[in-house]
Protein backbone atom coordinates (compact mmCIF):
# COMPACT_ATOMS: atom_id res chain seq x y z
CA UNK A 1 0.00 0.00 0.00
CA UNK A 2 1.43 3.46 -0.22
CA UNK A 3 1.04 5.81 2.12
CA UNK A 4 1.49 10.17 2.38
CA UNK A 5 3.70 11.24 4.80
CA UNK A 6 3.12 14.93 5.84
CA UNK A 7 5.63 17.09 7.78
CA UNK A 8 3.58 19.25 9.69
CA UNK A 9 5.76 22.46 11.11
CA UNK A 10 4.53 24.79 13.11
CA UNK A 11 4.96 28.05 11.02
CA UNK A 12 6.71 30.44 13.75
CA UNK A 13 9.20 27.64 14.48
CA UNK A 14 9.93 27.05 10.71
CA UNK A 15 10.33 30.97 10.18
CA UNK A 16 12.73 30.80 13.59
CA UNK A 17 15.04 27.47 13.11
CA UNK A 18 16.17 26.60 9.32
CA UNK A 19 17.67 23.24 9.56
CA UNK A 20 21.30 23.27 10.21
CA UNK A 21 23.69 21.38 7.38
CA UNK A 22 24.10 18.34 9.86
CA UNK A 23 20.80 18.13 10.69
CA UNK A 24 20.41 18.59 6.30
CA UNK A 25 22.79 15.79 6.40
CA UNK A 26 21.43 13.19 8.67
CA UNK A 27 18.49 13.49 7.29
CA UNK A 28 19.84 12.25 3.62
CA UNK A 29 21.29 9.68 5.16
CA UNK A 30 17.98 8.74 6.41
CA UNK A 31 16.29 9.28 2.93
CA UNK A 32 18.48 7.29 1.23
CA UNK A 33 18.24 4.74 3.60
CA UNK A 34 14.47 4.25 2.77
CA UNK A 35 15.39 4.44 -0.93
CA UNK A 36 17.65 1.50 -0.52
CA UNK A 37 14.85 -0.12 0.97
CA UNK A 38 12.13 0.30 -1.68
CA UNK A 39 10.40 2.16 0.12
CA UNK A 40 10.24 6.06 -1.40
CA UNK A 41 8.12 6.79 -4.28
CA UNK A 42 8.65 10.22 -4.54
CA UNK A 43 9.30 13.09 -2.28
CA UNK A 44 9.36 17.24 -2.15
CA UNK A 45 9.85 20.24 -0.09
CA UNK A 46 7.33 22.73 0.11
CA UNK A 47 7.70 26.65 -0.36
CA UNK A 48 6.74 28.68 2.77
CA UNK A 49 3.37 29.63 2.80
CA UNK A 50 3.99 33.21 2.13
CA UNK A 51 4.23 31.98 -1.71
CA UNK A 52 1.28 29.62 -1.21
CA UNK A 53 -2.06 30.69 -2.69
CA UNK A 54 -5.69 29.71 -1.06
CA UNK A 55 -8.97 28.95 -2.95
CA UNK A 56 -12.03 29.07 -1.20
CA UNK A 57 -15.16 27.75 -2.97
CA UNK A 58 -18.60 29.14 -1.91
CA UNK A 59 -21.02 27.88 -4.39
CA UNK A 60 -20.52 29.95 -8.20
CA UNK A 61 -17.63 31.81 -5.72
CA UNK A 62 -14.22 31.87 -5.99
CA UNK A 63 -12.00 33.83 -3.34
CA UNK A 64 -8.25 34.07 -3.05
CA UNK A 65 -6.56 33.46 -0.28
CA UNK A 66 -2.96 35.23 -0.45
CA UNK A 67 -0.31 33.25 2.35
CA UNK A 68 1.07 33.15 4.98
CA UNK A 69 -2.04 31.16 6.11
CA UNK A 70 -1.33 32.52 10.31
CA UNK A 71 -4.98 31.20 11.33
CA UNK A 72 -3.13 27.62 10.43
CA UNK A 73 -1.63 25.81 13.41
CA UNK A 74 0.13 23.21 11.28
CA UNK A 75 1.38 23.62 7.75
CA UNK A 76 2.47 20.71 5.29
CA UNK A 77 5.72 21.99 4.48
CA UNK A 78 6.92 18.59 2.80
CA UNK A 79 5.98 15.41 1.50
CA UNK A 80 6.74 11.72 0.97
CA UNK A 81 5.11 9.08 -0.64
CA UNK A 82 5.90 5.69 0.52
CA UNK A 83 5.37 2.19 -0.89
CA UNK A 84 5.11 -0.07 2.52
CA UNK A 85 3.22 -3.40 3.66
CA UNK A 86 1.68 -1.98 6.25
CA UNK A 87 0.63 0.88 8.35
CA UNK A 88 2.70 -0.63 11.06
CA UNK A 89 5.87 -0.65 8.78
CA UNK A 90 5.23 3.35 8.10
CA UNK A 91 5.12 3.94 11.38
CA UNK A 92 8.18 1.76 12.18
CA UNK A 93 9.98 4.00 10.00
CA UNK A 94 8.63 7.28 10.53
CA UNK A 95 10.28 6.20 14.30
CA UNK A 96 13.56 6.01 12.98
CA UNK A 97 13.55 10.01 10.98
CA UNK A 98 16.42 11.92 12.51
CA UNK A 99 13.86 14.28 13.46
CA UNK A 100 13.69 15.70 17.09
CA UNK A 101 10.67 18.22 16.65
CA UNK A 102 7.64 18.76 14.52
CA UNK A 103 4.72 16.27 14.13
CA UNK A 104 4.60 14.06 10.93
CA UNK A 105 1.09 12.63 9.92
CA UNK A 106 0.88 8.95 7.66
CA UNK A 107 -2.03 9.04 5.56
CA UNK A 108 -2.45 6.01 3.68
CA UNK A 109 -4.07 6.63 -0.09
CA UNK A 110 -6.88 5.22 -1.61
CA UNK A 111 -6.56 2.68 -4.03
CA UNK A 112 -8.21 -0.06 -5.92
CA UNK A 113 -9.80 -2.59 -3.33
CA UNK A 114 -7.64 -5.70 -3.51
CA UNK A 115 -4.47 -3.05 -3.61
CA UNK B 1 8.83 -21.20 12.99
CA UNK B 2 6.02 -20.19 10.60
CA UNK B 3 4.65 -16.78 11.66
CA UNK B 4 4.14 -14.82 14.71
CA UNK B 5 2.26 -15.51 17.82
CA UNK B 6 -0.53 -13.32 17.62
CA UNK B 7 -1.93 -12.23 21.54
CA UNK B 8 -5.68 -12.46 21.71
CA UNK B 9 -8.14 -9.60 22.16
CA UNK B 10 -8.07 -7.28 24.94
CA UNK B 11 -4.67 -7.27 24.94
CA UNK B 12 -3.80 -3.76 23.64
CA UNK B 13 -0.65 -2.76 24.19
CA UNK B 14 0.61 -6.10 23.99
CA UNK B 15 -0.76 -6.06 20.09
CA UNK B 16 0.68 -3.23 19.88
CA UNK B 17 3.99 -3.90 20.82
CA UNK B 18 3.76 -8.00 18.85
CA UNK B 19 2.43 -5.48 15.56
CA UNK B 20 5.91 -3.22 15.62
CA UNK B 21 7.33 -6.28 16.53
CA UNK B 22 6.08 -7.75 13.16
CA UNK B 23 6.83 -4.37 11.45
CA UNK B 24 10.47 -4.12 13.18
CA UNK B 25 11.00 -7.48 11.38
CA UNK B 26 9.68 -6.96 7.91
CA UNK B 27 12.47 -3.87 8.01
CA UNK B 28 15.39 -5.74 9.49
CA UNK B 29 15.06 -9.48 8.84
CA UNK B 30 16.95 -9.64 5.40
CA UNK B 31 19.72 -7.78 6.60
CA UNK B 32 19.37 -9.78 9.85
CA UNK B 33 19.72 -13.07 7.82
CA UNK B 34 22.31 -11.73 5.40
CA UNK B 35 24.73 -10.64 8.23
CA UNK B 36 24.27 -13.99 9.65
CA UNK B 37 24.53 -16.11 6.58
CA UNK B 38 27.70 -14.44 5.73
CA UNK B 39 29.05 -15.64 9.65
CA UNK B 40 27.82 -19.09 9.96
CA UNK B 41 27.97 -19.34 5.72
CA UNK B 42 24.01 -20.83 5.21
CA UNK B 43 20.53 -19.43 5.06
CA UNK B 44 19.70 -22.56 7.01
CA UNK B 45 21.39 -21.90 9.79
CA UNK B 46 20.85 -17.92 9.81
CA UNK B 47 17.22 -17.82 9.34
CA UNK B 48 17.18 -20.19 12.32
CA UNK B 49 19.35 -17.62 14.30
CA UNK B 50 16.97 -15.08 13.41
CA UNK B 51 14.22 -16.46 14.13
CA UNK B 52 15.36 -17.32 17.56
CA UNK B 53 16.46 -13.42 18.04
CA UNK B 54 13.04 -12.80 16.57
CA UNK B 55 11.48 -14.64 19.67
CA UNK B 56 13.54 -13.38 22.02
CA UNK B 57 12.17 -9.75 20.94
CA UNK B 58 8.59 -11.48 20.97
CA UNK B 59 9.50 -13.10 24.41
CA UNK B 60 10.80 -9.78 25.86
CA UNK B 61 9.72 -6.49 24.38
CA UNK B 62 6.27 -6.67 25.63
CA UNK B 63 7.75 -6.26 29.07
CA UNK B 64 10.57 -4.24 28.36
CA UNK B 65 9.57 -1.91 25.23
CA UNK B 66 10.72 -1.93 21.94
CA UNK B 67 14.15 -0.86 22.60
CA UNK B 68 15.45 2.64 20.63
CA UNK B 69 17.73 0.58 18.30
CA UNK B 70 15.31 -2.49 17.44
CA UNK B 71 17.54 -3.72 14.37
CA UNK B 72 20.59 -3.45 16.41
CA UNK B 73 19.23 -5.09 19.31
CA UNK B 74 17.78 -8.56 17.47
CA UNK B 75 21.38 -8.19 15.31
CA UNK B 76 23.11 -8.44 18.55
CA UNK B 77 21.08 -11.17 20.27
CA UNK B 78 21.65 -13.30 16.96
CA UNK B 79 25.17 -12.45 16.72
CA UNK B 80 25.97 -13.94 20.27
CA UNK B 81 23.74 -17.21 19.59
CA UNK B 82 25.66 -17.62 16.34
CA UNK B 83 29.00 -17.36 18.60
CA UNK B 84 27.70 -19.51 20.22
CA UNK B 85 26.70 -22.51 17.54
CA UNK B 86 30.13 -21.93 15.87
CA UNK B 87 31.94 -22.69 18.94
CA UNK B 88 29.61 -25.82 19.56
CA UNK B 89 30.46 -26.55 16.03
CA UNK B 90 34.15 -26.51 16.59
CA UNK B 91 34.11 -28.37 19.59
CA UNK B 92 32.86 -31.16 17.96
CA UNK B 93 34.28 -31.17 14.84
CA UNK B 94 37.81 -30.35 16.15
CA UNK B 95 39.15 -29.62 12.91
CA UNK B 96 39.77 -27.37 9.66
CA UNK B 97 41.42 -24.05 10.17
CA UNK B 98 38.07 -22.73 8.54
CA UNK B 99 36.37 -23.05 11.54
CA UNK B 100 38.42 -20.87 13.52
CA UNK B 101 38.18 -18.43 10.57
CA UNK B 102 34.67 -18.73 11.14
CA UNK B 103 34.65 -17.55 14.74
CA UNK B 104 37.04 -14.86 13.82
CA UNK B 105 34.50 -13.65 11.24
CA UNK B 106 31.97 -14.29 13.53
CA UNK B 107 34.00 -12.08 16.32
CA UNK B 108 34.93 -9.51 14.10
CA UNK B 109 31.10 -9.68 13.68
CA UNK B 110 29.93 -8.84 16.79
CA UNK B 111 32.23 -6.48 17.77
CA UNK B 112 31.84 -3.87 14.95
CA UNK B 113 28.29 -2.36 13.53
CA UNK B 114 28.15 -3.07 9.58
CA UNK B 115 29.23 -0.55 7.51
CA UNK B 116 26.46 0.37 4.95
CA UNK B 117 28.62 -1.39 2.60
CA UNK B 118 28.89 -4.27 4.29
CA UNK B 119 25.49 -4.31 4.65
CA UNK B 120 24.79 -3.48 0.96
CA UNK B 121 27.37 -7.02 0.10
CA UNK B 122 25.51 -9.33 2.53
CA UNK B 123 22.49 -8.77 1.20
CA UNK B 124 23.29 -9.06 -2.38
CA UNK B 125 25.59 -12.04 -1.45
CA UNK B 126 22.36 -13.61 0.10
CA UNK B 127 19.98 -12.64 -2.53
CA UNK B 128 22.64 -14.95 -4.97
CA UNK B 129 22.02 -17.42 -2.55
CA UNK B 130 18.36 -17.65 -2.44
CA UNK B 131 18.47 -17.40 -5.89
CA UNK B 132 21.11 -20.10 -6.43
CA UNK B 133 20.19 -22.07 -9.98
CA UNK B 134 20.88 -25.24 -8.25
CA UNK B 135 17.12 -24.90 -6.62
CA UNK B 136 13.84 -24.85 -8.60
CA UNK B 137 12.31 -22.12 -9.61
CA UNK B 138 9.39 -22.59 -7.02
CA UNK B 139 12.25 -23.11 -4.26
CA UNK B 140 13.75 -20.53 -5.51
CA UNK B 141 10.52 -17.95 -5.46
CA UNK B 142 9.23 -19.20 -2.20
CA UNK B 143 13.09 -18.57 -0.37
CA UNK B 144 13.84 -15.41 -1.49
CA UNK B 145 10.16 -14.30 -0.47
CA UNK B 146 10.80 -15.79 2.59
CA UNK B 147 14.75 -14.70 3.12
CA UNK B 148 14.24 -10.78 1.08
CA UNK B 149 10.81 -10.32 0.82
CA UNK B 150 10.41 -11.11 4.59
CA UNK B 151 7.37 -12.46 4.33
CA UNK B 152 6.08 -15.38 6.39
CA UNK B 153 5.43 -19.01 5.13
CA UNK B 154 2.04 -18.02 5.25
CA UNK B 155 1.49 -15.22 3.59
CA UNK B 156 3.45 -16.95 0.84
CA UNK B 157 1.11 -19.67 0.73
CA UNK B 158 -1.90 -17.54 0.41
CA UNK B 159 -0.03 -15.44 -2.26
CA UNK B 160 0.50 -18.35 -4.55
CA UNK B 161 -2.72 -20.13 -3.52
CA UNK B 162 -1.08 -23.73 -2.21
CA UNK B 163 -0.75 -25.07 1.16
CA UNK B 164 1.02 -23.94 3.86
CA UNK B 165 2.40 -27.23 4.39
CA UNK B 166 3.77 -26.99 0.59
CA UNK B 167 5.70 -23.55 1.13
CA UNK B 168 6.92 -25.04 4.49
CA UNK B 169 8.21 -27.95 2.75
CA UNK B 170 9.20 -26.31 -0.28
CA UNK B 171 11.80 -24.19 1.70
CA UNK B 172 13.40 -25.97 3.74
CA UNK B 173 13.66 -28.79 0.91
CA UNK B 174 15.57 -25.26 -0.61
CA UNK B 175 17.89 -25.19 2.33
CA UNK B 176 18.67 -28.82 2.67
CA UNK B 177 19.71 -28.26 -1.34
CA UNK B 178 21.47 -25.68 -0.52
CA UNK B 179 23.62 -27.40 2.44
CA UNK B 180 24.35 -30.21 1.13
CA UNK B 181 25.60 -28.47 -2.44
CA UNK B 182 27.51 -27.21 0.06
CA UNK B 183 26.36 -23.61 -1.63
CA UNK B 184 28.70 -20.79 0.69
CA UNK B 185 28.08 -16.74 1.47
CA UNK B 186 29.61 -15.79 -1.98
CA UNK B 187 29.58 -12.87 -4.95
CA UNK B 188 30.33 -14.49 -8.57
CA UNK B 189 32.22 -12.72 -10.29
CA UNK B 190 33.25 -12.88 -14.46
CA UNK B 191 30.48 -14.85 -16.95
CA UNK B 192 29.12 -17.33 -13.70
CA UNK B 193 28.17 -13.79 -12.37
CA UNK B 194 26.09 -13.01 -15.70
CA UNK B 195 24.23 -16.36 -15.18
CA UNK B 196 23.58 -16.11 -11.72
CA UNK B 197 21.98 -12.67 -12.11
CA UNK B 198 19.66 -13.81 -14.86
CA UNK B 199 18.60 -16.16 -12.24
CA UNK B 200 17.83 -13.70 -9.69
CA UNK B 201 16.26 -11.05 -12.46
CA UNK B 202 13.86 -14.39 -13.57
CA UNK B 203 12.80 -15.16 -9.73
CA UNK B 204 11.87 -11.62 -9.41
CA UNK B 205 9.88 -10.89 -12.69
CA UNK B 206 8.41 -14.68 -11.71
CA UNK B 207 7.02 -13.08 -8.49
CA UNK B 208 5.76 -9.72 -10.57
CA UNK B 209 4.33 -11.76 -13.05
CA UNK B 210 2.51 -14.37 -10.60
CA UNK B 211 0.56 -11.14 -9.43
CA UNK B 212 0.43 -9.49 -12.78
CA UNK B 213 -1.42 -12.41 -14.66
CA UNK B 214 -2.33 -15.03 -12.15
CA UNK B 215 -2.05 -18.57 -13.53
CA UNK B 216 -4.38 -19.98 -10.74
CA UNK B 217 -7.33 -19.06 -8.94
CA UNK B 218 -10.36 -16.17 -9.63
CA UNK B 219 -8.60 -13.01 -9.69
CA UNK B 220 -6.61 -12.27 -12.85
CA UNK B 221 -3.89 -9.71 -10.98
CA UNK B 222 -2.81 -9.78 -7.19
CA UNK B 223 -1.05 -6.63 -7.17
CA UNK B 224 0.53 -7.23 -3.25
CA UNK B 225 2.61 -9.74 -5.15
CA UNK B 226 3.76 -7.21 -7.77
CA UNK B 227 4.45 -4.79 -5.11
CA UNK B 228 6.54 -7.10 -3.69
CA UNK B 229 8.52 -8.26 -6.69
CA UNK B 230 8.85 -3.92 -7.60
CA UNK B 231 9.90 -3.83 -4.05
CA UNK B 232 12.81 -6.50 -4.18
CA UNK B 233 13.78 -4.96 -7.84
CA UNK B 234 14.11 -1.84 -6.14
CA UNK B 235 15.88 -2.47 -3.65
CA UNK B 236 18.61 -4.56 -6.19
CA UNK B 237 18.89 -1.75 -8.29
CA UNK B 238 20.05 0.24 -5.33
CA UNK B 239 23.09 -2.88 -4.70
CA UNK B 240 23.85 -3.04 -8.13
CA UNK B 241 23.47 0.15 -9.55
CA UNK B 242 25.86 -0.77 -12.27
CA UNK B 243 24.31 -3.60 -14.04
CA UNK B 244 22.10 -2.39 -16.90
CA UNK B 245 19.43 -5.17 -16.73
CA UNK B 246 18.66 -4.69 -13.31
CA UNK B 247 17.26 -1.41 -13.80
CA UNK B 248 15.65 -3.05 -17.46
CA UNK B 249 13.41 -5.15 -14.86
CA UNK B 250 12.64 -2.73 -12.78
CA UNK B 251 11.60 -0.74 -15.76
CA UNK B 252 9.94 -3.55 -17.12
CA UNK B 253 7.86 -3.84 -13.74
CA UNK B 254 7.26 -0.14 -13.04
CA UNK B 255 5.58 0.19 -16.68
CA UNK B 256 3.67 -3.07 -16.43
CA UNK B 257 2.71 -2.13 -13.05
CA UNK B 258 0.78 1.51 -13.96
CA UNK B 259 -1.77 -0.42 -15.84
CA UNK B 260 -2.33 -2.70 -12.71
CA UNK B 261 -5.74 -0.44 -11.95
CA UNK B 262 -7.03 -0.15 -15.68
CA UNK B 263 -6.27 -4.00 -15.99
CA UNK B 264 -8.97 -5.50 -14.41
CA UNK B 265 -12.85 -4.13 -14.93
CA UNK B 266 -15.84 -3.34 -12.18
CA UNK B 267 -16.23 -7.03 -11.77
CA UNK B 268 -12.64 -8.59 -11.75
CA UNK B 269 -12.83 -9.48 -15.83
CA UNK B 270 -9.57 -8.65 -17.47
CA UNK B 271 -8.96 -5.58 -19.63
CA UNK B 272 -6.30 -6.58 -21.83
CA UNK B 273 -3.95 -3.52 -22.96
CA UNK B 274 -5.64 -2.06 -26.54
CA UNK B 275 -9.01 -1.68 -24.46
CA UNK B 276 -7.85 -0.12 -21.48
CA UNK B 277 -8.58 3.21 -20.39
CA UNK B 278 -5.16 4.87 -20.26
CA UNK B 279 -6.05 7.85 -17.95
CA UNK B 280 -6.15 5.33 -15.43
CA UNK B 281 -2.88 4.55 -15.34
CA UNK B 282 -0.40 5.15 -12.94
CA UNK B 283 1.70 7.84 -14.33
CA UNK B 284 3.69 7.99 -11.49
CA UNK B 285 5.11 4.57 -12.01
CA UNK B 286 5.39 5.21 -15.65
CA UNK B 287 7.83 8.24 -14.78
CA UNK B 288 9.84 5.68 -12.94
CA UNK B 289 9.72 3.08 -15.25
CA UNK B 290 11.08 5.52 -17.70
CA UNK B 291 13.70 7.19 -15.56
CA UNK B 292 14.55 3.35 -15.09
CA UNK B 293 14.86 2.50 -18.80
CA UNK B 294 17.07 5.76 -19.11
CA UNK B 295 19.31 4.84 -16.37
CA UNK B 296 19.67 1.08 -17.90
CA UNK B 297 20.76 3.11 -21.32
CA UNK B 298 22.95 5.56 -19.67
CA UNK B 299 24.89 2.41 -18.38
CA UNK B 300 25.53 1.65 -22.28
CA UNK B 301 26.94 -1.96 -23.57
CA UNK B 302 24.43 -4.51 -24.95
CA UNK B 303 20.86 -3.91 -24.23
CA UNK B 304 19.52 -7.15 -22.49
CA UNK B 305 16.18 -8.31 -22.80
CA UNK B 306 14.88 -7.16 -20.04
CA UNK B 307 15.76 -3.34 -20.89
CA UNK B 308 14.14 -4.32 -24.96
CA UNK B 309 10.71 -5.54 -23.05
CA UNK B 310 10.87 -2.85 -21.15
CA UNK B 311 11.45 -0.56 -24.33
CA UNK B 312 8.09 -1.97 -25.78
CA UNK B 313 6.23 -1.46 -23.02
CA UNK B 314 7.39 2.27 -22.87
CA UNK B 315 6.39 2.33 -26.47
CA UNK B 316 2.72 1.33 -25.21
CA UNK B 317 3.03 3.89 -21.87
CA UNK B 318 4.12 6.93 -24.38
CA UNK B 319 1.58 6.72 -27.01
CA UNK B 320 -1.64 9.17 -25.56
CA UNK B 321 -4.28 6.17 -27.40
CA UNK B 322 -3.99 3.01 -28.88
CA UNK B 323 -4.09 3.77 -31.91
CA UNK B 324 -1.49 6.15 -31.66
CA UNK B 325 0.74 2.81 -30.86
CA UNK B 326 4.15 3.41 -32.56
CA UNK B 327 3.68 -0.77 -33.76
CA UNK B 328 6.31 -0.66 -36.23
CA UNK B 329 9.04 0.12 -33.83
CA UNK B 330 7.78 -2.75 -31.12
CA UNK B 331 8.15 -5.19 -34.23
CA UNK B 332 11.72 -3.76 -34.49
CA UNK B 333 12.15 -4.04 -30.50
CA UNK B 334 10.44 -7.92 -30.58
CA UNK B 335 12.72 -8.99 -33.07
CA UNK B 336 15.56 -8.07 -31.46
CA UNK B 337 14.37 -9.62 -28.47
CA UNK B 338 13.65 -12.83 -30.35
CA UNK B 339 17.69 -12.25 -31.39
CA UNK B 340 18.81 -12.04 -27.88
CA UNK B 341 16.27 -13.94 -26.16
CA UNK B 342 14.85 -16.28 -28.36
CA UNK B 343 11.66 -17.99 -26.99
CA UNK B 344 8.23 -19.20 -28.16
CA UNK B 345 6.34 -16.73 -26.13
CA UNK B 346 8.68 -13.81 -27.33
CA UNK B 347 7.64 -15.15 -30.75
CA UNK B 348 4.12 -15.40 -29.91
CA UNK B 349 4.07 -11.66 -28.93
CA UNK B 350 5.92 -10.49 -31.83
CA UNK B 351 2.84 -11.87 -33.91
CA UNK B 352 0.64 -9.60 -32.32
CA UNK B 353 2.69 -7.01 -33.13
CA UNK B 354 3.04 -7.97 -36.52
CA UNK B 355 -0.64 -8.33 -36.75
CA UNK B 356 -0.88 -4.60 -35.37
CA UNK B 357 1.57 -2.89 -37.42
CA UNK B 358 1.07 -5.09 -40.90
CA UNK B 359 -2.17 -6.53 -40.66
CA UNK B 360 -3.80 -9.79 -39.40
CA UNK B 361 -3.11 -11.95 -42.06
CA UNK B 362 1.02 -11.44 -41.48
CA UNK B 363 0.32 -12.19 -37.96
CA UNK B 364 -1.86 -15.04 -38.16
CA UNK B 365 1.71 -16.57 -40.69
CA UNK B 366 4.19 -16.05 -37.75
CA UNK B 367 1.37 -17.59 -35.48
CA UNK B 368 0.32 -21.13 -37.33
CA UNK B 369 4.46 -21.64 -37.46
CA UNK B 370 4.27 -22.13 -33.63
CA UNK B 371 1.12 -24.43 -34.07
CA UNK B 372 3.54 -27.20 -33.61
CA UNK B 373 5.65 -25.71 -30.62
CA UNK B 374 5.32 -28.52 -27.92
CA UNK B 375 5.92 -25.78 -25.39
CA UNK B 376 3.12 -24.06 -26.05
CA UNK B 377 1.17 -26.88 -26.58
CA UNK B 378 -1.04 -26.37 -23.37
CA UNK B 379 -0.44 -22.47 -23.40
CA UNK B 380 -3.82 -20.45 -23.84
CA UNK B 381 -2.33 -17.48 -25.02
CA UNK B 382 -1.81 -19.08 -28.28
CA UNK B 383 -5.35 -19.93 -29.10
CA UNK B 384 -6.05 -16.65 -27.94
CA UNK B 385 -3.76 -14.84 -30.35
CA UNK B 386 -4.94 -17.15 -33.10
CA UNK B 387 -8.47 -16.36 -32.56
CA UNK B 388 -8.09 -12.97 -32.20
CA UNK B 389 -6.46 -12.67 -35.61
CA UNK B 390 -8.92 -15.16 -37.21
CA UNK B 391 -11.65 -12.96 -36.14
CA UNK B 392 -9.81 -9.74 -37.72
CA UNK B 393 -10.10 -11.84 -40.88
CA UNK B 394 -13.01 -12.23 -40.56
CA UNK B 395 -13.11 -16.05 -40.27
CA UNK B 396 -15.44 -16.00 -36.69
CA UNK B 397 -16.57 -19.71 -36.95
CA UNK B 398 -12.76 -20.72 -36.92
CA UNK B 399 -11.58 -18.37 -34.34
CA UNK B 400 -15.00 -19.52 -32.05
CA UNK B 401 -13.19 -22.81 -32.06
CA UNK B 402 -9.75 -21.04 -31.15
CA UNK B 403 -11.39 -18.87 -27.80
CA UNK B 404 -13.07 -22.08 -26.42
CA UNK B 405 -10.31 -23.79 -26.78
CA UNK B 406 -8.12 -20.87 -25.06
CA UNK B 407 -10.96 -20.83 -22.01
CA UNK B 408 -10.19 -24.75 -21.64
CA UNK B 409 -6.52 -24.25 -21.29
CA UNK B 410 -6.16 -21.22 -18.58
CA UNK B 411 -6.07 -21.96 -15.23
CA UNK B 412 -7.47 -18.95 -13.86
CA UNK B 413 -11.37 -18.02 -13.42
CA UNK B 414 -11.72 -14.09 -14.93
CA UNK B 415 -9.68 -14.89 -17.80
CA UNK B 416 -11.82 -18.01 -18.63
CA UNK B 417 -14.60 -15.84 -18.87
CA UNK B 418 -13.28 -13.63 -20.86
CA UNK B 419 -12.46 -15.94 -23.28
CA UNK B 420 -15.64 -17.40 -23.41
CA UNK B 421 -17.15 -14.19 -23.49
CA UNK B 422 -15.00 -13.69 -26.91
CA UNK B 423 -16.17 -17.02 -28.08
CA UNK B 424 -19.56 -15.47 -28.26
CA UNK B 425 -18.75 -12.60 -29.96
CA UNK B 426 -17.60 -14.71 -32.38
CA UNK B 427 -20.94 -16.85 -32.00
CA UNK B 428 -22.94 -13.27 -32.82
CA UNK B 429 -20.70 -12.41 -35.46
CA UNK B 430 -21.70 -15.86 -37.25
CA UNK B 431 -25.54 -15.40 -36.71
CA UNK B 432 -25.39 -11.65 -37.87
CA UNK B 433 -23.09 -12.10 -41.05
Amino acid sequence: MRVLVLAKEDHQAQAAKPPTPEAILEFQKFNEELIKAGVVLGDGRLYPSSQGKRLRFDGKKRAVIDGPFTETKELVAGYWLWQVRSMDEALEWLKRAPFDAGTYEIRQIFEMESM
Amino acid sequence: MTGLHRPGPGDTAATETHRAIEAVWRIESAVLIARLARIVGDIGTAEELAQDALVAALEQWPASGVPEQPGAWLMGTAKHRAIDLVRRRQTLERKHEEIGREVERAQEGIDDAATDEEVEDDLLGLIFMACHPILSKDARVALTLRVLGGLTTEEIARAFLVPVSTIAQRIVRAKRTLTEAHVRFEFPVGPDRVARLASVLEVIYLIFNEGYSATAGEDWVRPALCEDALRLGRILAELATTEPEVHGLVALMEIQASRLRARVGPSGEPILLLDQDRARWDHLLIRRGLASLDRADRLGGEIGPYALQAAIAACHARAATAAETDWPRIVALYDAVAVMAPSPVIELNRAVAVGMAFGPAAGLALVEALAAEPSLKTYHLLPAVRGDLLRKLGRSAEALIEFKRAASLTENGAERKLLHRRAAECAADGMAG
